[in-house]
């Protein structure tokens, strides 16, 4: 039985302002009994992580739109990696195909490309969040 | 919601509800034109209140000016990338920075790794523009920087080139966005505090009425905040209440509304119901002349004129059928000459998903000219002038306008609702109500959610970043660094800070400084030292 709501961080890393989807999955999340924290624009990957564990999330969300994912997501890697953490992550935004592998090679549970329906990323995240609190 | 695509049935049309919350009839008559308005308000064009347009002439006389968003990479292939754009018969040029020089950034910080270059053309120094720019006439090329939170030091270095290539300030025409308020709301390139913002949007709109008379020193954008899920009401309200806060404060410096209102412009989006967005900028356009004579008293009619550039939008195109946003794009365009609009720019098909490539930038290019050239778009002033339905939905749009804007007021204004983030929210959850529907099927995108097809294809085609040109402008910004004369750069820098705490216009401190070669990033850092940095209300 849970005991809590899940909890989540959704996260902006690197400079890039588009804001719009990942506040409308900070919404529609909200609406799906999840307690949203979020980090605001352009937070350095360091200052997200550590966000995180001040939070005690159950899983990281990170939105980036501007192409620099596979940059940002080494950066990730090695973050998560030196504080020693499980907190499971996923990435979405504007990622083409061919990136999609690449950015679970690099630790993230799952990459959602725009154009991703909100009831599938709403779906995955409580699954995953609840496998993680069980 | 629109019901666009539903099946008409004559037995039961329904209603039919716009964006905006406008119940469309299934006919209109003159009477529905008188009801809703003052007919005599239609009047002609080139005269008040402008409905019809600001011209008399309009498009019969010149046409729109084309304006392609575009700049990526270093400031050699920007360059080029211009010089084949004004060839290939483009008439202005608005210029993409990239997310560094955007947020006022230096390439070498740290926090731009990955994005030097990437979504623009990236910026450091003086000598960047001095290459962009060179060969270029800016007396006949009109030049549109689409620069925000760094606004200060990119105008004072488009203004520094233009003088060094012998260009007149007081003749130099051009648009800097330089509409900070708006980048709280969507986009997000914002730098310091809401308030300091603000004065330093008004401190280049205050030096360039006194000094680049010609120069529209601000574009007051309600397209990114119908992106970010305003709906068109909404749109032109908010930013029509963010425009009068910049008036108001240059009222306050002791300027007359006629000394610089009529070089106020507007940067609009396309995208939704066609009629309705229609109606929005030719109800706009009268509202806008009535808040200019009848608020502020203007005795000049160019006072009042609402000059804008309104393209098609990103919000409506779709990553799914990709090629289909070339038929949205088309009929964005359409709307847009419809409206009177001054200059035109359109999102390219493949911009849902990536920078745009060449060959669908052309695509928008060769859209905009075939509308002038083979259409007879540009024969006769306001084709739609006249039209019941138009002009009853133009007076209902204009009220609405108005209504929005009072409730803005009455809850204490725009730069208290910005600060507070209560825009903010009121948009970012229309946006998922927004895309609720759409994933509900209750609002239709063709493509998206109707007429799939099992073999649809995903998108390829993306733009391809290069960290060797990363590399050289860093390169590049090091090199300046060496030759430029470090005790005049210090100095200048310094007269920023000190200006900056005496609270004095920093234009002038800002021009010494980008000449003396002092960069975006220590330019933005010494400015930050005196006005902090903004911090984002959060809101879930």
């Amino acid at each position: 039985m849970r005991v809590r709501r899940l909890k989540i961080l959704l996260g902006k890393p690197g400079l890039d302002g588009h804001d719009v989807g990942v506040k409308v999955l900070g919404h529609a999340l909200s609406d799906a009994g999840f307690d949203v924290v979020y980090s605001g624009l352009r937070k350095p990957v360091e200052r997200i992580v550590a966000l995180a564990v001040e939070n005690e999330v159950d899983v990281i969300g990170l939105s980036i739109l501007s192409g620099t994912h596979l940059v940002l997501c080494e950066q990730m890697k090695r973050e998560m990696k030196k504080r020693g953490l499980s907190i499971p992550w996923i990435v979405g935004g504007n990622i083409p195909d061919g990136d999609l592998e690449a950015i679970k090679t690099l630790g993230a549970t799952a990459a959602f490309a725009t154009g991703s329906r909100l009831e599938d990323v709403v779906g995955y995240l409580n699954t995953l969040a609840k496998d993680k609190t069980r | 919601m629109s019901k666009t695509g539903r099946k008409i049935d004559k037995a039961d049309p329904g209603d039919v509800v716009l964006e905006s919350g406008i119940k469309v009839d299934p006919l209109y008559t003159p009477e529905s034109v008188a009801r809703t308005g003052d007919p005599a308000t239609i009047g002609k064009p080139g005269e008040y209140p402008f409905t019809r347009g600001i011209h008399p002439l309009m498009y019969r006389k010149r046409p729109f000016t084309i304006r392609q968003y575009a700049g990526f990479g270093t400031p050699t292939e920007t360059h080029e990338r211009f010089l084949y754009l004004i060839d290939n018969g483009q008439t202005g040029l608005n210029v993409a920075f990239d997310l560094p020089t955007q947020t006022g950034l230096d390439s070498d910080d740290p926090l731009a790794t990955g994005e030097v270059g990437r979504v623009g053309m990236s910026v450091d120094t003086l000598a960047d523009f001095e290459e962009v720019f060179e060969g270029i006439d800016l007396d006949k090329i009109t030049v549109s920087l689409t620069i925000n939170g760094a606004a200060i030091t990119l105008v004072a270095m488009y203004l520094a080139v233009a003088q060094k290539y012998g260009f007149d300030l007081k003749h130099l025409r051009g648009t800097a966005q330089n509409d900070i308020l708006k980048e709280f709301i969507g986009r997000g390139t914002w730098v310091f505090p809401v308030d300091p913002s603000v004065k330093l949007v008004v401190d280049i709109m205050e030096y360039c009425a006194r000094e680049v008379p010609k120069y529209s020193p601000v574009s007051v954008c309600g397209y990114h905040i119908r992106e970010s899920g305003a709906n068109p009401v909404q749109e032109i309200a908010y930013a029509y209440c963010i425009a009068k806060a910049y008036v108001d404060e240059m009222l306050k410096r002791g300027l007359a509304i006629d000394d610089f209102a009529s070089r106020l412009s507007f940067n609009f989006d396309i995208h939704g119901n066609f009629f309705e967005q229609i109606a929005k900028f030719r109800g706009a356009r009268r509202l806008w002349a009535k808040i200019i004579k009848e608020d502020y008293g203007a005795t000049d009619d160019k006072s009042g004129w609402l000059r804008m550039i309104a393209g098609g939008g990103g919000g409506g195109l779709t990553k799914e059928q990709p090629e289909n946003n070339i038929a949205r794009s088309a009929y964005y365009a359409l709307v847009s000459a419809l409206s009177g609009t001054q200059t035109m720019a359109l999102c390219s098909y493949d911009e849902a998903y990536t920078i745009p490539t060449e060959k669908a930038a052309e695509i928008s290019l060769r859209t905009m000219q075939i509308l002038i050239h083979e259409m007879g778009i540009c024969d006769t002033v306001d084709p739609l002038g006249g039209s019941y339905y138009v002009e009853t939905l133009t007076n209902q749009m204009e009220s609405a306008i108005k209504r929005q804007m009072e409730e803005v007021d009455a809850r204490g204004g725009i730069v208290k609702l910005v600060a507070s983030g209560d825009i903010q929210k009121t948009v970012s959850r229309q946006a998922y109500e927004r895309e609720k529907a759409i994933e509900e099927g209750r609002v239709l995108k063709v493509g998206l959610n109707c007429y799939r097809k099992a073999e649809d294809t995903r998108p390829v085609g993306f733009h391809a970043y290069s960290e060797a040109n990363a590399r050289k402008q860093i390169a590049r910004l090091n090199d300046v660094r060496k030759r430029r004369d470090a005790e005049r750069v210090k100095k200048t820098l310094e007269q920023i800070r000190q200006d900056a705490r005496d609270n004095r216009n920093l234009m002038p401190a800002v021009v010494e400084a980008v000449k003396a070669y002092a960069s975006v990033g220590e330019i933005t850092k010494t400015l930050k030292d005196v006005y902090g940095e903004y911090q984002e209300p959060i809101y879930f």
